[in-house]
């Protein structure tokens, strides 16, 4: 691991709990995960993995039937998973960002842009009307939209997905966040869109020394624009490696799937695989200690043992007891 | 502006639909106006003489086409119990009932639309439970009924507000007539005692209509403000670090406004109708008891003129509801 120093946010043993009609769901067991300063750590895993979950449990955004039930989350100091709801507030959007899909929808469909942009800066920046008015068009400029003085008047449904998009990256960084969370910034916008968004993050990350978590079930982005990978399935962190080194080395079976699973250009339809199996039922009560056993070809009687980290090679962590 | 002349075209085929079944129902309703009239005693000429008086032995197209020319020259007919042109009665009392349905209105808006968001706020908590017994009670209660039961508390009990009988008290004399609002022409003559009459007569009648549109609105409120709170916006604020009021009340509540105003038409028109009973329970001169009192003398041209008035105003209420919805939704105003 990094030196804490480095650390924008240290997360160790995060878990969440659920609970339903049906019992409670462990959405989150254990999560573990660093972010440095301008590094874009992804977080990757098939839908209802708990990357979404991990994003909300830290800004205190999750639904009132979810719990944090363990761990801490450093975040330049402070306990995220601790501070108070007040705390939380300021916290959110002044030194945490964070981006949605489906950026219309994420925008408030009747006020301008340039307002929603505005009531950010007036409530993390100190500015008044005024001058926030004329900085949330700045930050349209930056955010590269056409003639942002007369598009700062627009609302959400007279602009592309793409444009959305922009508006909504401008509102999570407005406040010059010391983290940027982008929960699946690109699902549904097309390709070269989502290269321009992604751009624009990279950029303000650079520029700003921004850590990101970049939460995308989409392993060729991930493998194209992070530092580290964090492999998700079922609640639990599988596998955590720089993105080079997970990429041309994965130790855990489920990313070798995921791996697999990933198109190339280079390929036919006829190289991709499917990871077999589906998630676990996490409501379930004999959930085995990893969650990925059951649908596992390396399954060796020791997997029942509890499961723990080993770090194979420096920097490279995974939780199998039978790696590859 | 074209959109509008083009909406008030729109509903003239309503009005002219709304013409021909008033007149056709005052027509077949039974009851005769001339016997009515002419008395118990009456001989069966002269109850013929009154017949042709009232133009009511020429066939039934020809007394359509004389309604309709008259009407077009303004002329709503003349009532046969007050003697006085339909018209002047409808312009003496409409502004009772509208006080009254407007003052109805902002009590049940001042208590439902805050309750209503509070309920959705804090759901499942002490207040939604107190919204739910409010909306439930408010559904379940005959206007009637609750007034009566208000006059039978606050001035046969407990004698804190005066009789149910009018606008005002017996000494009082009304303002000089400027809106025909008394609350309204009082304060602009400065005669608040005359204002303290009429607003001690209005507060029963308006707290009955009140209680009876408070539900529909404070329904539709709080499943409104569920809805829009649980929109991905919502969270995009809170993920922003806004705070607390701005979110609930510049992020959700302007978008739950919509279907609520929307609602409020509806609930107007609900109240119009509700304004007839709770009239006759206050002994209100407004037009809904003016109506119900020429309906019951068979007197056909009062009704007539009654009816059309409650169209044209409900036409114009739909009309208003879209204005103030464009100018909430940006996007309405584009989809035109």
């Amino acid at each position: 691991m990094m030196a804490a120093g480095a650390n924008v946010l240290a997360v160790d043993g995060l878990s969440v709990a659920f609970r339903t009609r049906a019992g409670t769901v462990a959405a989150l067991d254990r999560v573990s995960f660093t972010v440095g300063k301008g590094e874009t750590l992804a977080l990757v895993g098939e839908s209802g993995s708990g990357k979404s979950v991990t994003a909300y449990a830290l800004l205190g955004l999750l639904d009132a039937a979810g719990r944090v039930t363990g761990g801490s989350a450093s975040f330049e100091g402070d306990d995220l998973l601790r501070a108070s709801p007040r705390e939380l507030a300021s916290i959110r959007g002044r030194r945490v960002g964070m981006i949605f899909q489906n950026p219309r929808a994420a925008l408030n469909p009747i006020r301008p842009i340039g307002r929603q942009i505005a009531d950010v800066l007036r409530r993390h920046a100190g500015l008044g009307p005024r001058a926030a008015k004329a900085a949330a068009v700045e930050k349209l400029r930056e955010v590269g939209i056409p003639d942002p003085a007369r598009r700062a008047a627009a609302y959400p449904f007279e602009l592309s997905g793409g444009m959305c998009q922009r508006v909504m990256i401008a509102i999570a960084v407005a406040a010059s966040p010391a983290l940027l969370i982008a929960d699946e910034p690109t699902t549904g916008l097309d390709v070269t869109t989502q290269a321009v968004a992604m751009d624009i993050m990279a950029r303000l990350a650079a520029e700003n020394g921004m850590g990101t978590i970049l939460i995308t079930h989409d392993l060729a982005l991930a493998a194209e624009r992070s530092q580290r990978i964090a492999v998700m399935h079922a609640g639990h962190i599988v596998e955590d490696a720089p993105t080079a080194e997970l990429l041309a080395h994965p130790r855990h079976p489920y990313t070798r799937g995921l791996l697999a699973a990933t198109p190339t250009a280079a390929g036919t339809l006829d190289d991709l695989h499917s990871v077999p199996g589906g998630l676990p039922d996490l409501r379930r009560a004999d959930l085995p200690p990893c969650r990925y056993a059951e649908r596992c070809e390396r399954r060796v009687p020791g997997c029942d043992d509890p499961l723990a980290w080993r770090e194979l090679t420096p920097g490279h962590l995974v939780a199998c007891w039978n790696p590859a | 502006m074209a959109g509008l002349l083009l909406r008030l075209a729109g509903s003239l085929p309503a009005l002219a639909a709304v013409i021909v079944v008033t007149f056709v129902l005052t027509r077949v309703l039974p009851g005769d106006a001339a016997t009515y009239f002419a008395g118990p005693t009456a001989s069966a000429e002269s109850i013929a003489q009154i017949k042709a008086m009232l133009g009511l032995d020429r066939p039934l197209p020809e007394q359509f086409w004389n309604y309709i020319v008259a009407l077009f020259h303004g002329n709503l007919g003349m009532s046969l119990t007050t003697g006085q042109p339909v018209l002047t009665d409808l312009a003496a009392r409409l502004p009772a009932s509208a006080e009254l349905t407007l003052c109805g209105l902002f009590v049940a808006i001042g208590i439902a639309v805050p309750l209503g968001i509070a309920a959705a706020v804090r759901q499942g908590k002490m207040v939604d439970h107190v919204c739910r017994v409010l909306v439930t009670a408010g559904v379940s209660l005959p206007v009637f009924f609750t007034g009566l039961l208000l006059v039978y508390v606050f001035y046969f009990r407990l004698s804190w507000l005066p009789a149910p009988l009018g606008r005002l008290d017996a000494f009082a004399s009304p303002p000089p007539t400027v809106t025909g609002f008394f609350l309204i022409d009082a304060a602009i003559a400065g005669e608040w005692e005359t204002w303290r009459s009429a607003a001690a007569q209005l507060i029963l009648p308006a707290a009955t209509l009140g209680l009876f549109a408070l539900a529909p609105i404070a329904r539709i409120t709080r499943a409104s403000m569920l809805a829009v709170l649980g929109a991905e916006f919502i969270r995009t604020a809170r993920a922003s670090g806004l705070s607390g009021v701005t979110v609930i009340i510049t992020y959700a509540l302007r978008n739950a406004l919509l279907p609520v105003i929307t609602t409020l038409g509806m609930v107007f028109s609900f109240l119009l109708g509700a304004n007839v009973l709770v009239e006759k329970v206050f002994a209100w001169p407004g037009i809904g008891s003016y109506a119900v009192e020429a309906l019951i003398a068979s007197d056909g041209a009062p009704v007539q003129g009654f009816v059309l008035t409650m169209a044209i105003l409900y036409v114009l209420l739909n009309l208003t509801i879209d204005m103030v919805n464009r100018a909430l939704d940006p996007r309405a105003r584009r989809g035109s």
